[in-house]
């Protein structure tokens, strides 16, 4: 575990600027708005013919995974290469450290090949926001991901897909379901989502899978589907995270299934026009069934297609912050 | 030094004939016509109408290709652009409502040239404001306006298409 301070002390410039991208916890609704609406750009973009634009040529991006994700790993990588910014990815957990190579000195053998960007996934929380803290100046970090703390791009796609299909945030009752002791997923949703002015933020799981405290952040906790589900207008459910687990914290898979699995039974107690998330990937049959994954109001898909264009927003706008700050020092 | 608003008509009235011209000249006897977002696509609208022509309109938002990006980051908001014919080998008539530095047009270009190799491509502006730091020129303006320091010209449109011409704070 590593130490996290004040996460935007460190994620802005002195003009308020993004240069990381470390958690959506602290950030204003505006700096929100504006990767939400800049993601928005990008979405457009990707449909295009060419995918491919100029804001990071030149830049080197190194997807720094300390665990691996393919799915993460794809989207950025991506949206990088879209950004025509040159790609380097480093699977660390099987190189560097099993040679004995601490943390700083991977950085510091990075920084010497001259890189622009860290998208950095490991599985100790706080590990993005101490990389942040030790690059170099110009030099941006984004957490793709760390231990339980954050995983910021993902809940910001998921920002992107809920306003895209429901427009306003502040009518909507948004509801959580499965592993939230374990996500740092549900963690950055439930900032970005409380920032962004959502009328009602519920959880839903077992006791077990519950963080102590978790009324702190602002959500209401139900143990039952059917209640957390009521006139619900986004149902988000998270994968369980069985690596993640430490002990035995379910009966069975089966069990979860029966009393926290989505079915489109379950689905009815939420507003008919309720649309449903997954960060992916997916446990059929354990966290939500199949005719829901794949039904009408599922926009799991949606989901992908957003995950690059946040994550191009992200990039650009950090790059920019790092820019930015570099000629104000340059000026000063 | 001039301020206030100016009508555009019979600018647009000049750039026609002119581009007209220009055309029969170059034996284009089919160009696709192409805005730049935003007051481009509003005086693109107007030639592609006087001109009769078949093929749609295509826009271009050249946000994404800016050369300013690390000085002024990236607008949200930018609508993406849309070319919806194929420009390979194409005559392209490229039309903004102003031309200073050149830089916008230097972007159009290489966002166009990402949709292939058109033939050729004329531009058309409808005001030359003089202060070019590019090697790029306009075969086609409405007319040209020499600002003061201090002051701002703003087209401001669709309906109607009037010129502003302003301090800046």
């Amino acid at each position: 575990m590593f130490e996290i301070t004040d996460p935007n002390n460190i994620q802005l410039n002195s003009e308020g600027q993004l240069k990381h991208f470390i958690t959506t916890e602290g950030l204003s609704r505006e700096l929100l708005t504006e990767i939400i609406d800049t993601a928005d750009s990008f979405v457009d973009m990707n449909a295009q013919q060419v995918k491919k634009v100029p804001l990071l040529r030149g830049k080197t991006v190194v997807n720094l995974f300390f665990e691996s994700s393919t799915r993460t790993l794809s989207t950025f990588e991506l949206a990088a290469k879209r950004l025509s910014a040159d790609v380097l990815n480093l699977n660390i957990s099987t190189s560097s450290t099993s040679k004995g190579e601490t943390l700083k000195d991977t950085l510091q053998t990075l920084e010497a090949m001259h890189s622009d960007m860290f998208v950095v996934r490991h599985s100790d929380s706080g590990a993005a926001h101490f990389i942040a803290e030790h690059v170099t100046p110009n030099v941006a970090v984004i957490n793709a991901g760390d231990g339980r703390h954050a995983h910021p791009t993902q809940a910001m796609l998921d920002m992107l897909t809920i306003k895209r299909h429901k427009g306003d945030f502040s009518p909507l009752v948004v509801t959580i379901i499965g592993d939230i002791l374990h996500s740092r997923v549900a963690r950055s949703q439930i900032h970005a989502l409380r920032t962004l002015g959502a009328a009602e933020i519920r959880v839903v799981a077992p006791n077990t899978l519950l963080p102590r405290n978790i009324e702190a952040l602002g959500v209401k906790v139900f143990t039952s589907m059917e209640s957390g589900l009521k006139d619900a207008d986004v149902v988000i459910m998270l994968r369980l995270q069985k690596e993640r687990m430490k002990s035995a914290l379910l009966p069975s898979e089966s069990e979860f299934y029966k009393l926290f699995g989505l079915t489109n039974e379950k689905l009815q107690h939420a507003k008919p026009d309720a649309v449903v998330m997954h960060p992916g990937p997916i446990n059929r049959g354990v966290e939500i069934e199949s005719a829901v994954a794949d039904g009408p109001q599922s926009l799991i898909l949606d989901q992908v297609t957003n995950g690059i264009a946040v994550r191009m927003a992200v990039m650009s706008m950090s790059m920019s912050g790092q820019m930015t700050e570099k000629n104000l020092k340059t000026e000063a | 030094m001039v301020s206030g608003t100016l009508s555009v008509e019979s600018l647009l009235d000049k750039m026609l004939s002119e581009l007209k011209t220009l055309l029969i000249h170059r034996q284009i006897d089919a160009p696709l016509i192409i805005g730049i977002r935003t007051g481009g696509i509003w005086i693109a609208e107007r030639l592609h109408t006087e001109l009769a022509l078949e093929s749609p309109i295509g826009t271009l938002d050249i946000s994404f290709y800016r050369d300013d990006f690390s000085q002024i980051g990236l607008h949200p908001k930018v609508q993406a652009s849309h070319i919806p014919f194929a420009t390979e080998g194409r005559d392209i008539v490229l039309v903004d409502d102003v031309i200073m530095s050149g830089r916008t047009i230097r972007a159009a270009l290489n966002e166009l040239f990402d949709y292939g190799r058109p033939s050729s491509v004329t531009l058309v502006t409808l005001l030359d404001l003089q202060r070019r730091q590019l090697p790029i020129q306009a075969d086609v303006y409405g007319s040209t306006l020499s600002l003061g320091p201090n002051q701002q010209v703003k087209l401001t449109g669709p309906n109607p298409l009037e010129l502003e011409i302003s301090q800046k704070d």
